[in-house]
């Protein structure tokens, strides 16, 4: 029942600079992009807002904007990166760009778990590694970074790793390349064993409602 | 207080027993938790794709009995005998009902005596219960924790997940105590209460936690207060926050359409008595708040936490050591057009939103007429109320609360998101400032390039009288 997807377990590339803290969904893809149906097609949107200027060009002080972040698989960002609205659009919209991992020191609870379902790496580095890791972009632009997701490293490359922890669960299926709902279906007869202890508190289908 | 349950081997939170009654799987050290759904909310935005999924797999919705669906995000709140003018939104408006139709899940839509704001009409159906565990692809959802649920947003990938098998997958999260003692002074509110929580934690104070509102100001709150506060905790970093259920939560609940009845009603509450945290409990975190220290809040920056008392000046950025603080200080001032050391009372706005899953019930409509009755909206300010359901909106009517919004100069609309994430056309213009009631300031939340100053239903009538950011202590 599991659906596969392409195992994954690293990347290499050089890192998309974004040094700011509280990086919110809405700025990720703004809300007026939410009314598709569809989870695909998403690449254009992503930071629409900070992206285009009032009259539709590209806004040239805008970082994706740069020609050299094309093709890029790695966004360095500050702190706290995701918060506020649940929209898993924000990963997607990440993903169809061409962002594999996201590095920060800390990510919005509700955001880390929608990129883990979709195989996007919420990386989270101690603070003043991530200033480090902004320092070294800073002074070599062009460097790249792997992201090993099963050694759980980073390695940079002044040769230096920094070691990151990740759940272990949303690890072994993304490296795997095997989703949730297969392992959740899985637990069938614990769910019918719990059901059958735990009446509906509820019934949404009954007269009044 | 709550005497530790003999049979439990220590005294837990609420949020301890409420999962502890709701685990299917335990995961162990391998996976997450597998938990029990109890009640699923789904609205057009956050659904479609997961629907989609179960189509793909072959799969059907385990549990439609425990689902409810409403539309609220991208609808007008305008006429409602109207086709939808905006071909996108009523093409997902459209794929709701199908998806509801083809998977037997009820759905209150337009037209609907019961739609709403899924967080309006899930506690106003009597849905809403205490001890549940409540989910939505909304990240507000954490608003039914007023009543003592365990209720909190989740993704796309998350809904396909309980819409197969009314189970989530979920590491146990930390427990965070809020203690609100003393007693709020007349002119501030609940929403003046989690601002000025907001304002010292910050946006990810909470992050990995769940809040517990506790304290005497808790207390003494009504329901709807205490849906205001629990409805951002998601602004602090915190999926949920939840208050104990007591006499006021079951006087709230008790008679709604869907609550128990009889024999029922008295097991359940029997039921709900032992869910409150017992005496001894530890918490991860805590802070203390004193109810009698807070005044009107109100935001000056893009985001929740960036809010301070009404009688505040705009902070200075040159004032912090950290770098990247004071560079997110400085985009915050200049997307705001605000000045450091400027009084933001007296500041010119231009729209005022009363509306939202934070601030749209019955209690805040009448907090807002109580206090508009006789004044008239400022000219040139657009003043909006939109109530957060149908049956408000009725409510509201009834009462005549319409009428004083309607003399006053202010929009009586449909009811809807609206404004508070202009997915509508309900929006502000580049440049706009306005005084809403909703829950994100962020950049462009309520339309592009659009300047958001989060406060109270007082806080927003007071300056929709004058036209300006104003106390509305002045105006009681």
């Amino acid at each position: 029942m599991s659906v596969t997807r392409e195992p994954f377990s690293s990347v290499t590339s050089a890192v998309v600079p974004m040094n700011r803290n509280d990086v919110d969904t809405d700025q990720i893809i703004p809300a007026r992009f939410l009314k598709t149906v569809n989870r695909a097609g998403l690449g254009d949107q992503l930071f629409f807002d900070w992206r285009y200027l009032a009259d539709g060009s590209p806004n040239p002080e805008f970082v994706l904007n740069r020609p050299e972040m094309a093709g890029r698989n790695v966004l360095l960002a500050g702190d706290n990166f995701g918060s506020g609205s649940s929209r898993e659009h924000a990963p997607w919209a990440l993903m169809a760009w061409g962002i594999r991992a996201v590095i920060s020191s800390s990510f919005a609870d509700i955001f880390r778990s929608n990129a883990l379902k979709n195989g996007l790496l919420p990386i989270e580095v101690p603070p003043e590694e991530l200033g480090r890791l902004f320092a070294l972009a800073d002074a070599e632009p062009e460097a790249r970074v792997t992201v090993d997701l099963e050694a759980q490293e980073l390695r940079l490359a002044d040769g230096s790793a920094i070691g990151f922890a990740i759940d272990a669960f949303a690890r072994r299926m993304i490296l795997d390349g095997t989703d949730e709902l297969g392992y959740l279906l899985g637990l069938e007869p614990q769910i019918a064993a719990y059901e059958a202890t735990h009446a509906p508190r509820v019934d949404t289908l009954g007269a009044d409602g | 207080m709550q005497q530790p349950d003999p049979a439990s081997p220590r005294p837990r939170t609420i949020v301890e027993k409420i999962w502890d009654e709701h685990v299917v799987a335990p995961g162990g050290d391998r996976a997450p938790d597998a938990i029990g759904v109890d009640l699923h909310l789904v609205h057009e935005v956050t659904s479609p794709q997961a629907f989609d999924g179960l189509r793909a797999r072959g799969l059907r919705v385990r549990r439609p009995g425990q689902t409810v669906a409403t539309v609220d995000h991208s609808i007008p709140t305008t006429d409602r005998s109207l086709p939808i003018v905006d071909e996108v939104a009523a093409r997902q408006v459209s794929r709701l009902e199908e998806n509801c139709r083809e998977f037997g899940i009820p759905l209150h839509g337009i037209g609907s005596p019961h739609q709403g704001i899924v967080h309006v009409i899930g506690p106003e159906l009597g849905l809403t219960q205490p001890g549940m565990t409540i989910v939505c692809g909304d990240s507000h959802t954490a608003t039914h924790g007023a009543f003592g649920a365990l209720a909190f947003g989740i993704g796309t990938t998350e809904v396909e997940h309980v819409l197969a098998t009314q189970t989530l997958l979920q590491r146990r999260p930390k427990t965070f105590e809020v203690r609100v003692d003393g007693q709020l002074h007349p002119g501030v509110t609940a929403k003046d209460i989690i601002l000025s929580l907001l304002s010292r934690i910050g946006v990810s104070g909470g992050t990995g936690h769940v809040f517990e509102y506790r304290g005497s100001a808790i207390r003494a709150l009504g329901m709807e207060g205490r849906m205001t506060i629990c409805n951002m905790s998601i602004e602090g970093g915190a999926r949920a926050g939840l208050v104990a259920p007591d006499e006021v939560t079951f006087d709230y609940v008790s008679g709604r359409p869907h609550a128990p009845s009889g024999a029922q009603w008295d097991a359940a509450v029997e039921r709900w008595r032992r869910l409150p945290t017992d005496d001894g409990a530890e918490f991860d975190r805590s802070i203390t708040l004193d109810a009698g220290d807070l005044t009107p809040m109100v935001t000056w920056g893009t985001n929740p936490g960036m809010g301070f008392p009404i009688t505040s000046r705009i902070p200075d950025p040159d004032g912090l050591a950290d770098a990247t603080q004071r560079d997110s200080l400085r985009a915050a001032l200049s997307y705001m057009a605000l000045t450091p050391g400027e009084p933001i009372l007296g500041r010119p706005i231009d729209v005022v939103f009363v509306g939202s899953c934070t601030n749209s019930r019955i209690s805040d409509l009448r907090e807002a007429a109580r206090m508009l009755r006789g004044r008239h909206v400022a000219d040139g300010v657009r003043m909006m109320v939109v109530p957060g359901s149908t049956e408000v909106k009725r409510q509201a009517e009834s009462e005549g609360l319409a009428q004083v919004f309607r003399e006053a100069g202010a929009e009586w609309r449909e009811a809807g998101c609206s404004m508070c994430i202009a997915m509508n056309g309900d929006q502000l213009s580049p440049g706009q400032y306005g005084v809403s009631t909703s829950n994100r300031n962020f950049e462009g939340r309520q339309g592009k390039g659009g300047r958001t100053f989060l406060a109270s239903p007082l806080t927003a009538v007071a300056s929709a009288v004058t036209g300006r950011l104003s106390d509305p202590r002045a105006m009681l």
